[in-house]
């Protein structure tokens, strides 16, 4: 084992996608070190209808908080885990938040399954290592992974594995999962 | 800053006050987990850092990410952009973005399974 410490620190980037209330920061608070972090972005025309602007029509920026995590590995290297906004009208942060990001976790309910469409089409266009999370809601019917990889019509070698987000020992498995397939991605581009 | 904070009432100066208004500057492109240090230098041609820009400094002694410092500075991320992006400008702190490399992986997969 190669244990000689890095002399640069380093930051690494995970992303958790997946549709409205299917358990991004549920996953997020479940492994790491949760923080507030405030985006003042441009009020764009999507929101018209949704943001509630009356009596201050010269309001064109709104506060969006998002919350990140922080998992120390070792002094020097840390690990932060990004939710994607899961509504449709902040699409444009995705351009930001996947820039040199490791990889994605895309999380998927069974019940809605179609609402992680959108992450999947967006990892797979940018080419960011991914994989397909099923978060096992008590009162969804169980797949077996499989039948999940075929209705997402997912490549043979996008990881798929099942669980539990709101227990620690799943949402780390479902890490490790992702880092492991980002290695195995990023050496075959190597040889 | 925290004396001026009502947490009621939001912050007494409106968050682009403190950067006179701009929206823009070189620290636009930092990415969220790029690495902020200072680096310890006098500021250069009669720039003067700004209250919120010295507490930066004061948190980046070690290498802190865009995100950390927004976070600990409590300011919104396009602010804390152009306020060190005028940091970087003076040369007063140094961005560094390492990328992550076969090695590095291992230790975060090792790292998590012990977590």
């Amino acid at each position: 084992m190669d244990f000689e410490p890095s002399d640069e620190p380093v930051a690494l980037k995970i992303l958790i996608a997946g549709g409205f209330g299917v358990g991004k920061t549920t996953l997020v608070g479940a492994i790491s070190e949760i923080r507030p972090l405030r985006t003042e972005e441009v009020l764009s025309d999507r929101g018209i209808g949704i943001d509630d602007t009356d009596g201050v029509e010269g309001k064109t920026t709104t506060t969006v908080a998002m919350d990140f995590g922080r998992i120390t590995i070792r002094e020097g290297l840390v690990v932060y885990l990004f939710g994607t906004p899961g509504q449709e009208r902040f699409w444009f942060m995705w351009d930001e938040l996947s820039y040199g990001a490791l990889g994605a976790v895309v999380l998927a309910d069974t019940r809605r399954l179609t609402d992680c469409f959108p992450s999947i089409d967006y990892f797979e266009q940018r080419g960011t290592p991914f994989i397909v999370a099923v978060n096992c809601f008590d009162d969804a019917d169980r797949y077996d992974a499989e039948d999940v990889r075929s209705a997402l019509d997912l490549d043979p070698d996008v990881p798929v594995l099942m669980c539990d987000v709101r227990r620690r020992a799943s949402a780390k498995n479902v890490l490790i999962t992702l880092v492991e397939h980002s290695l195995k991605v990023l050496t075959a581009s190597q040889s | 800053m925290t004396r001026w904070m009502d947490e009621e009432a939001g912050p007494v100066v409106r968050p682009y006050a403190l950067v006179g208004g701009r929206t823009r500057s070189s620290g636009d492109a930092l990415d969220l987990v790029a690495l902020v240090t200072a680096t310890g230098t006098t500021p250069s041609g009669g720039f003067v850092p700004g209250p919120e820009q010295e507490r930066i400094l004061a948190l980046v002694t070690t290498a802190t990410s865009v995100a950390d410092v927004a976070s600990e500075i409590g300011l919104p991320l396009g602010v804390v952009r152009v306020l060190l992006g005028d940091l970087q400008d003076h040369g007063l702190i140094s961005i560094g973005r390492a990328s992550a490399s076969e090695r590095i992986l291992k230790e975060v997969i090792n790292g998590l399974r012990a977590l």
